[in-house]
């Protein structure tokens, strides 16, 4: 049977809100019989762009995450519904609008805060993963088509097939802790829950100041060396993916002609450890 | 099926679908072509094929559309201010306070027709003033430049002469070293993405953020093309204050210089290539002339300073050694430098030192080869290779306005389209960053932005023209002006004062100005009427705009709806004004909109494709790519070839060629001029616009020392990235809901002002805290963002806030509405312009606490 899956990669999402805005077109003032009952025009997030900031000024970069129903296969909310969520056979989690009135209480079900109460019309609700479009034939929910870099994509494919993809393009889930097997996959969440180090190596040559090209630089943990990279013509170095609190490091610098320098910081968060002067 | 019809529209930001169901808008969607529909162009590159998907797309604000069509904002009746009596009391000091009244069309239309003969017969001519935004919802036909311009010729009228606001600096001062008159010294772009694609090796964006912009009604067509140089390996660099949504999608380095500064960063470039020999020596001797003038006043000959990275660093606050390596890498690798969303944009062209930075782009490229393979102009934001000899007229082309001399209609479209040719007979304007002191002071002066020739510009413009009337009466068309002009408070007193005896406002939605004027006339969106455009296509000064998309569209936009409530389209609008001054037929030619849509498109070369019905039904057609081999050539190229011009435009016009024709630029010398001959001919020793580019400090900026230590915070107001302009802000749009566009906080909307968190913490500021932006001239009360992506000592806050809410008296408290131009100065750029620097402006910020007073 093959069931529809949404990839979402968090490196292509320039925060156009596209998605959010199809979205609101899609479900406000409209009514889905069987489906869902009409969005409120403000409030509902059922695709919420989340943002993330790493590191300081200049050396930052900027995330945006978007966040609908990850449509589980071992779903919360299902289990609190008492008869009004289920699961159809394609994979989708759909709300019953008639049998959920009422249900306030299924906004607290989900790990993922993807439910959302309606109080005009009485009834939590979701991304429907468009549902009442797909089942006449359009190959892809509102969102999807309007996201002009495709970091949405919606694939409709059996569990072997969908697992190859897991594998090949490095997927991940939101809260893998929760243990709800999501059918929303992420790529490059690094941007979100992993950190960064990065800084600059420069020098002063005959009372010039310049940047370095080509010095090796080496992140070290304890005496583990961790891995190394060459900064840029800036002088610019980054190393990513490190885990947030995860302790001391080391960062050591060699460039042919200038003494050695090394560095030691605590990580928390992404870290920008500014210039550092081989003189 | 299911009783659910689908017609086509189009928008700011892209063509459409639109799903109707009983009379109603259920869907807005961008085009997915189908089977019959032309294949995109495949671009050849490094061993890979480029091409785009067979789609169109969209920007946020197009699909916001339903939420502003069925806005409770919405004019669905025409109203008349309680208090306004056009035969007693007028009581113009409550426009703004005391509220409005429900009438009929035909007593609506009774007050402005009447009011029109009143001030003509009282007065004289030039009595009526009539003003519209620079946008407009899409279409060739209803757009401001068509419709009403026909409208107001026929009455006789002073218009609201605009300034080039989008191109500031390089109308100013770019236009003096390359000419490019007619792009409003902007820059072409053909065939630049596959020179791109095959031969660039590094790009510097400066203060560019095609990711936001989308150049211009390009939607979201540019980006792929952008992922494809990440996918290349491309260098980028980002000049920007602020860390833009283009780096943040693209990343490579971020530097971000103070505000108004770029010029220092500009010289100390070209110190460095022309100290370490990293320029182009061979095209400044065959190309370029006056470079020993602009060598000797960078390397201190002149003045005694060395314009050294180190030099720059003092003012722009960008270290030195990041400037001297971007310098050395610009100068070893075939760069395209995308100075401004599109080339001839950039915000850094609105702050008091713009003419200086895009003199300095023009500059700094021609010391690298302007046309050269991979060396050019752009962001891959312009010059896909489409078929730019299928005619279709942009909006500029004027539409049915019959203005021969007011728009680009002599371009083309008066002999593809014959109609009556209408002129106005007042020969007087009002420039439009100064029409308070035009109404208030009675007189003002600017300077003309006319782009035939490098000269326009020198003519001043000004107001009253001797003997006109003043006006006395404003009929104004939309009501941005609050949220997009400078120092806005201006505008808002002007509406309060007796000086205008009558204020009418012809809008959609009662927001903004239109709640200072005495009668209101309900206007509807193009969902609700006919209308025939094509795709990013405006025209005018960007001749060609329509290579910002990957396939050409042209629509046919459905009348999808009746018009809501009472409103009419604004052509029925004026006809109904016409009819009442006897000049129907001379409007309208007893032609309906429709059939104008049919007259218009028997001008483009669309029948020679597609029938009338078919388009009518199918509602667009997809322009087919020219085959390889019959690509435009790649602009500059001619040039940097010694060769005559090839590229596809009609400018500049054959006598401004100084010798033979099509052979060189259109300065002078026929060359790029580092010292401008224009320039020199008009006013050598103007200390603001030099015949050489050089560094003046902003005078609003860290050098205005007293203003500074008051306001030491400066604010850029760039274009807002989720709603075109004023158009999607406000009116209870869905937009309003992005979490980067506004903030709900007790239950209201607040715009969002972004500050470095060191700046916050000295004002005790926190995140969403609600503060008071403030200067001398007004305040904003905001949303604060802490955010990295701004240095310290700068703040982020988009312009065109539709909302205007004062706490208290209007023009003089504090602004919930978030119009950041309030603050912003209205002293022009340099004294001989038009032109607006909103982004060099100094503000303080604080936490507020609810109080009323500035
Ligand atoms: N601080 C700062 N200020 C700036 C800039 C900046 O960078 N910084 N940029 C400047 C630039 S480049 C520009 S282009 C200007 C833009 O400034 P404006 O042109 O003033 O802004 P718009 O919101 O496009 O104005 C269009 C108006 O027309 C109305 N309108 C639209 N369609 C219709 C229609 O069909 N019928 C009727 N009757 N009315 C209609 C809209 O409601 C709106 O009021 O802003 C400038 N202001
Ligand atoms: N979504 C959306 N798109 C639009 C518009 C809109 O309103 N909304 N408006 C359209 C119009 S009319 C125009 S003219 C174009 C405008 O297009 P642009 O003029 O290119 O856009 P801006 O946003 O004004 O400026 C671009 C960048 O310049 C930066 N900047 C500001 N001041 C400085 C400075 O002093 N130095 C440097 N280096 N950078 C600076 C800003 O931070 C911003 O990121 O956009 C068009 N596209
Ligand atoms: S994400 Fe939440 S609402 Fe969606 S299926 Fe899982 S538990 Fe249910
Ligand atoms: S799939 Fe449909 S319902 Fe779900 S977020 Fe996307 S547009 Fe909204
Ligand atoms: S449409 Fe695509 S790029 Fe735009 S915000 Fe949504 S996911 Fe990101
Ligand atoms: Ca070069
Ligand atoms: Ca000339
Ligand atoms: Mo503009």
């Amino acid at each position: 049977m093959k069931k529809w899956h949404l990839i979402i990669d968090v490196e292509k999402c320039v925060d156009c809100n596209n998605c959010f805005m199809s979205c609101k077109d899609e479900h406000v003032d409209n009514d889905w019989p069987g489906y869902t009952r009409p969005q409120p025009r403000h409030g509902h997030r059922w695709i919420n762009i989340m943002r993330a900031e790493r590191g300081q000024y200049p050396l930052v970069d900027v995330s945006y995450r978007p966040t609908p129903c990850m449509h589980c296969e071992d779903a919360p909310c299902i289990h609190a519904s008492k008869g009004s969520i289920t699961k159809r056979a394609d994979g989708i989690v759909m709300i019953d609008p008639v049998k959920a009135k009422g249900q306030q209480e299924l906004i607290n079900a989900c790990p993922y805060q993807a439910i959302w109460w309606n109080q005009e019309q009485d009834v939590p609700q979701k991304c429907t993963l468009c549902a009442h479009l797909l089942d006449q034939g359009w190959k892809q929910p509102r969102c999807v088509q309007a996201c002009p870099t495709s970091a949405l994509r919606a694939v409709c494919a059996d569990d072997t097939e969908m697992s190859r993809i897991y594998t090949a393009e490095k997927l991940e889930v939101l809260k893998p802790e929760a243990n709800t097997q999501p059918s929303v996959f992420y790529k490059n969440l690094y941007r979100f829950n992993k950190c960064f180090i990065g800084g600059s190596i420069a020098a002063n040559q005959k009372g010039i100041v310049d940047c370095i090209e080509g010095a090796k630089v080496t992140l070290l943990q304890g005496k583990d060396k961790l891995t190394e990279t060459l900064t840029d013509n800036f002088g610019d170095f980054k190393f990513d993916q490190l885990a947030e609190n995860s302790g001391k490091y080391v960062i050591q610098v060699q460039m042919p002609g200038f003494p050695a320098a090394e560095v030691t910081l605590e990580l928390t968060s992404s870290k920008n450890i500014g210039t550092i002067y081989l003189s | 099926g299911g009783g659910v019809k689908r017609y086509t529209s189009n928008t700011n930001g892209g063509p459409v679908f639109v799903y109707v169901k009983d009379g109603k808008i259920i869907r807005i969607t961008p085009i997915d072509f189908d089977e019959e529909d032309a294949d995109p162009w495949v671009v050849k590159a490094r061993g890979k094929d480029f091409s785009p998907p067979k789609k169109t797309t969209v920007s946020p604000h197009t699909l916001a559309w339903k939420s502003m069509i069925y806005s409770p904002n919405r004019l669905l009746y025409p109203m008349k201010r309680v208090d306004f009596d056009p035969n007693g009391e007028r009581n113009p000091q409550n426009r703004g306070i005391s509220g409005y009244e429900r009438i009929s069309w035909n007593e609506a239309l009774e007050i402005v027709a009447n009011e029109i003969k009143r001030v003509k017969r009282e007065h004289g001519p030039g009595a009526i003033m009539n003003g519209s935004g620079s946008h407009h919802t899409w279409g060739a036909l209803g757009y401001w430049l068509s419709a009403r311009l026909r409208f107001f010729n026929s009455i006789g009228w002073t218009p609201v002469v605009h300034n080039p606001d989008s191109w500031e600096g390089w109308f100013w001062g770019a236009t003096h070293h390359w000419g490019q008159s007619a792009r409003n010294g902007g820059s072409e772009f053909y065939n630049l993405v596959e020179d791109c694609l095959q031969n660039c090796e590094m790009m510097v964006f400066w203060s560019s953020d095609p990711e936001s912009t989308s150049g211009v009604y390009g939607a979201s067509e540019g980006t792929i093309r952008r992922q494809w140089l990440k996918e290349l390996g491309i260098t980028l660099v980002h000049i920007d204050p602020y860390y833009n949504h283009t780096v943040g999608l693209l990343g490579g380095k971020w530097l971000a210089p103070k505000p108004g500064t770029d010029s220092a960063m500009v010289l100390a470039i070209a110190y460095v290539w022309i100290t370490e020999n990293l320029y182009d020596k061979d095209y400044i001797d065959k190309r370029t002339t006056g470079f020993e003038k602009w060598r000797d006043y960078i390397l201190g000959k002149e003045d005694g300073s060395k314009k050294t990275p180190e030099w720059q660093e003092q003012e722009t606050g960008v270290p030195a050694k990041d400037v001297r390596a971007l310098a050395r890498e610009w100068g070893r690798k075939k760069t395209y430098l995308a100075a401004g969303g599109i080339a001839g944009f950039g915000g850094a062209c609105r702050t008091a030192t713009g003419t200086d930075w895009a003199r300095g782009m023009v500059c700094l490229m021609a010391m690298q080869g302007l046309g050269k393979p991979g060396i050019n102009m752009g962001s891959m934001q312009q010059g896909t290779p489409v078929d730019t000899r299928f005619y279709f007229p942009g909006y500029a082309e004027g539409g049915m306005s019959g203005d021969i001399f007011g728009t680009g209609n002599f371009l083309n479209l008066y002999q593809r389209m014959p109609n009556i040719v209408t002129m106005n007979t007042v020969k007087q304007g009002v420039p439009r960053l100064k029409i308070p002191e035009a109404i208030m002071d009675g007189h003002c002066e600017a300077y003309n932005a006319d782009a035939t020739t490098i000269e326009g510009q020198f003519i001043p413009l000004k107001y009253p023209t001797p003997g006109y009337s003043p006006v006395k009466m404003y009929y104004k068309y939309g009501g941005s002006h609050i949220g997009t002009m400078v120092d806005t408070n201006r505008y808002i007193n002007m509406y309060r004062s007796d000086r205008l005896e009558f204020v009418v406002n012809q809008s959609i939605w009662f927001e903004g100005e239109a709640q200072f004027a005495d009668v209101i006339l309900p206007a509807c969106t193009n969902f609700e009427r006919w209308d025939i455009s094509e795709f990013a296509n405006c025209g005018g000064y960007i001749h060609h705009s329509f290579t910002q998309v990957n396939h050409r569209v042209a629509v046919l936009q459905h009348k999808c709806i009746e018009p809501l409530g009472e409103s009419k389209s604004d052509i029925q609008i004026f006809l109904e004004l016409s009819k009442r001054l006897g000049l129907g037929s001379v409007f309208s030619e007893g032609s309906t909109e429709l059939e104008w849509c049919k007259r218009l498109f028997d001008g483009t070369d669309l029948p020679h494709n597609i029938p009338w019905k078919k388009f009518l039904k199918k509602g667009y057609y997809v322009i087919p790519p020219l085959p390889e081999d019959r690509r435009d050539p790649v602009s500059f190229r001619w040039y940097a070839d010694g060769r005559p011009k090839d590229t596809p435009e009609p400018f500049p016009a054959p006598s401004d060629y100084t010798e033979e024709y099509r052979m060189g630029l259109q300065t002078q010398s026929g060359k790029l001029e580092f010292e401008s001959s224009s320039l020199k001919r008009y006013d050598p020793n103007d200390p603001e616009r030099p015949p050489i580019m050089k560094y003046n400090p902003a005078w609003e900026g860290p050098h205005a020392t007293e203003l500074f230590a008051k306001y030491p915070l400066q604010l850029v107001s760039p274009h807002p990235k989720f709603t075109f302009h004023t158009q999607s802000d406000g009116k209870d749009s869905i937009i309003n809901d992005i979490k980067d566009h506004r903030i709900l906080i007790n239950g209201h909307y607040y715009w969002i002002i972004r500050i470095n968190p060191q700046d916050a913490a000295a004002r005790g500021i926190k995140e969403n805290n609600l503060v008071k932006a403030f200067n001398d001239r007004g305040a904003v009360i905001c949303a604060a963002q802490l955010t990295e992506r701004i240095p310290p000592g700068t703040v982020h806050s988009y312009e065109s806030s539709a909302v205007y809410k004062p706490v208290g008296e209007p023009g003089k408290s504090p602004d919930l509405g978030g119009c950041v131009n309030l603050l912003t100065p209205s002293r022009m750029m340099i004294k001989k312009s038009h032109g607006m620097a909103a982004n060099s402006c100094l503000i303080e910020i604080t936490n507020w606490s609810g109080e009323e007073s500035v």
